[in-house]
């Protein structure tokens, strides 16, 4: 594997192993002094064209955990502003040497494209409504390790709710939770649903409370204050009264259930209740974990033939 | 390009005419065909054994980009574009810059093609001023310079009381409203044909419906002010249903398909490349097929490239941003040859007669070959293997979606005005 554009590039045997890789640095993180020379000398380059706080400084503290040298661009303070073109910006930062780019675009396939103007490897850190792969595999290790399962998400339901339709995330998680084998049931109005589901293998519901108390994983989506602007949306307060996780339909998980969010969270439209006041939420502990799964990412696709060199470095 | 006092024979292809298909050599002298028959001598002698002979080629729908944006094409290289595909006559879209809704723009235009003289050069008009949507342009001003087709092309006309008073117009004046086919609301931003694929990348889809609902209540326009209208660039399903049934009903409608709309499927901008970017977009093989049905059965009347060249840089955009547009002269005999079976008589008839017809230039384009007519002449096959390369093209652009295919069928030779133009798919000037 070179690249890491889509989920859909990932074998199931891929996804597994990432995850284990996971728990490797996780272990590494929770040292006193969490870091490794795994990959010393090489430069990882994050290239993000649109605003994120997690994302970005999730992969920096993964790659310089790592022991790789960071490059950071900021399109907004960048030569972007003075009509720079993708390509040419590209060129630019590769000419620097850069092993690996992390990208953030607000168009969906600017990865794909980036990998014409490059030999670097491209991880796509969110494209447009495309694609997060790193955010599904955070999102099945924080799942799987829960329910202390480390294959599969075999005999679960996810309910996935919110808008579907425009979220990067939704479409890598439903790829990777049905692959590891869980049932993933999308609770949207029909505005935020996709015009076709073909292949996605998953089922719908109009309501949350038609399956909040049915299934193992609550993963809330961000709602964009700005869509429900748009006129062919539902007014944010129908969308609250059907959609949102309110503390009474919080009261009514499983015990065993999970509540997940990608972040950030608007609370008061999607998230009504507290987050911090349900037992189930593990909203930090997949920021958390998003460290560990970038850095098996990066390892994944920067460690070329050194697979030792972790085993090593672990050991200093 | 052969002068004009040297005589061509055209020796032992077949002749195609709307009645008759018949092998004999074909003489051309003083612009004109002057004999038809056997064995027959002249200055310059084209060996086409085994090819077809018709009138040349008619394109409803081409973008020269000249005057505005003359990095992506010009009216010469368009022209030789042209002719390398077999075409006589182009009618240039009005989508330039200045658009062509005035007087001064629409002779620039002609005048140019004229002074380039590989092909015809017809300037489309606008339908309305700065293809706003809102003020009708002068129609009778601009038909006395030749214009002879109306369209707003790259954007319909939104506002159903400006179309009908512009069929309205046209009907009086014996000129051709043509329609790009699209309810602006439905489609802002959109990428792709709003199908599975488009779900599953994530990009705003452009339905199909934004196309029926225009076409479906032009029909009814039609019906109202009993005006002729052409459909441009039809890509649903849905839309050929509505024209056959317009057409069934005896409606004055025609309607045009593009190459790529019936050889290329949604499914390619799945690898994000903005090469395969058009509007409008490409659809489902469902679609094709009733594309093609729509073709066999007279529902469609003419094919028409869309032609429409994109500088370089352009195309190097994220999918999302990138203009939507790919070529087409070169290699449309080539994409329909390839992709339907077609009779040399539905051929020429979808490439040529029919668009003459709707073009308002039938008097001297899309004529049959017999002595007296004028020589716009094309020689093609339907039998050569031929790769596309996009470096091999005449256009300035590269953006064809067939580099690196192999396409069965292409022009041998183009004679505009009797002059030879393209010999052996080369193009003389």
């Amino acid at each position: 594997m070179k690249h890491l554009l889509s989920t859909r590039d990932l074998t199931t045997d891929d996804i597994v192993s990432i995850l284990a890789m996971a728990d490797h640095m996780a272990e590494i993180n929770s040292r006193a002094v969490p870091k490794v020379p795994a990959l010393r000398g090489r430069t990882v380059a994050s290239v993000f064209f649109e605003d994120s706080t997690r994302t970005r400084l999730s992969f920096e503290t993964a790659a310089t955990r790592l022991s790789a040298e960071v490059m950071t661009f900021t399109a907004s303070s960048s030569s972007v502003n003075k009509g720079e073109s993708l390509r040419d910006t590209i060129e630019t930062l590769s000419a620097m040497g850069v092993d690996a780019f992390v990208v953030r675009h607000k168009s969906s396939g600017a990865p794909h494209q980036i990998t014409k103007w490059t030999d670097a490897a491209v991880i796509n850190a969110g494209d447009g409504w495309h694609q997060h792969p790193t955010q599904a595999l955070l999102d099945a290790y924080t799942i799987t390790r829960n329910f202390n399962e480390l294959n599969s998400m075999q005999g679960r339901t996810v309910a996935i709710v919110g808008d579907i339709k425009h979220s990067r995330v939704a479409r890598s998680d439903i790829d990777v939770f049905t692959r590891l084998g869980a049932k993933v049931v999308l609770v949207a109005p029909a505005a935020f649903l996709p015009t076709s589901l073909d292949g996605w293998g998953v089922t719908t519901a109009d309501s949350l409370d038609d399956v909040i108390g049915l299934v193992d994983v609550v993963y809330m989506l961000r709602i964009q204050r700005e869509r429900m602007d748009a006129a062919q949306m539902p007014s944010l307060r129908e969308y609250s009264t059907l959609f949102a996780l309110t503390p009474e339909r919080a009261a009514r998980m499983q015990s065993h259930a999970l509540l997940l969010h990608p972040g950030p969270i608007n609370r008061g439209v999607e998230m009504i209740v507290d987050p911090s006041l349900v037992p189930g939420s593990r909203i930090l502990q997949q920021v958390t974990n998003g460290i560990s799964v970038r850095m098996a990412v990066l390892f994944s696709l920067l460690g070329g033939d050194a697979t030792t060199t972790l085993q090593n470095g672990a050991e200093t | 390009m052969s002068s004009k006092n040297q005589s061509i024979v055209i020796r032992g292809a077949t002749v195609v005419n709307p009645e008759v298909m018949f092998v004999a050599d074909v003489r051309i002298a003083d612009g004109v065909i002057e004999a038809v028959g056997d064995a027959l001598t002249g200055d310059i002698v084209l060996d086409a054994t085994g090819c077809y002979v018709s009138s040349g080629f008619v394109d409803l729908h081409t973008h020269l980009r000249e005057p505005g944006k003359e990095e992506a094409e010009t009216i010469e290289s368009g022209s030789r574009a042209a002719v390398l595909g077999g075409f006589t006559a182009v009618v240039a879209m009005p989508n330039t810059d200045p658009a062509q809704d005035n007087v001064a723009t629409v002779q620039f235009v002609r005048d140019r093609g004229r002074a380039v003289g590989l092909c015809e050069v017809i300037p489309s008009g606008c339908i309305t001023v700065g293809r706003l949507g809102a003020q009708l342009v002068p129609f009778e001003q601009l038909a006395k310079e030749g214009v002879t087709l109306f369209t707003d092309d790259g954007t319909g006309v939104q506002d159903a009381l400006v179309m009908q008073r512009a069929l309205m117009v046209a009907k009086r004046l014996n000129l051709t409203i043509s329609q790009h086919c699209e309810v602006a609301s439905m489609t802002v931003g959109a990428v792709m044909h709003d199908g599975a694929c488009c779900s599953t990348m994530g990009v705003p889809g452009w339905p199909s419906a934004a196309e029926e609902e225009m076409v479906r209540r032009d029909i009814q326009l039609v019906r109202i002010t009993g005006a002729r209208e052409h459909f441009m660039h039809l890509s649903t399903k849905g839309s050929v249903e509505l024209v056959r049934a317009a057409k069934a009903e005896g409606l004055p409608v025609t309607a045009e398909v593009t190459p790529h709309h019936i050889s290329l499927t949604d499914e390619l901008l799945s690898s994000f490349d903005p090469i395969f970017k058009v509007n409008p977009p490409l659809r489902t093989m469902a679609d094709i097929t009733a594309l093609r049905d729509g073709l066999a059965d007279g529902t469609i009347d003419a094919i028409a490239t869309d032609h429409a060249p994109h500088a370089g840089h352009t195309k190097e955009q994220t999918l999302d941003t990138a203009p939507p547009g790919m070529l087409g002269l070169e290699t449309a005999l080539g994409v329909v040859n390839t992709a339907v079976t077609l009779s040399p008589q539905k051929i020429a008839a979808l490439m040529s007669w029919n668009p003459a017809v709707i073009a308002n230039i039938s008097d001297h384009q899309g004529r049959p070959i017999a002595v007296g007519e004028p020589a716009h002449i094309a020689v093609w096959d339907t039998t050569t293997v031929w790769s596309v390369s996009r470096d091999e093209l005449a256009s300035r652009s590269t953006n064809t979606p067939y580099h690196g295919m192999e396409l069965r069928g292409r022009v041998r030779h183009t004679i505009y005005n009797g002059q030879l133009v393209v010999q052996e798919g080369k193009a003389l000037a």
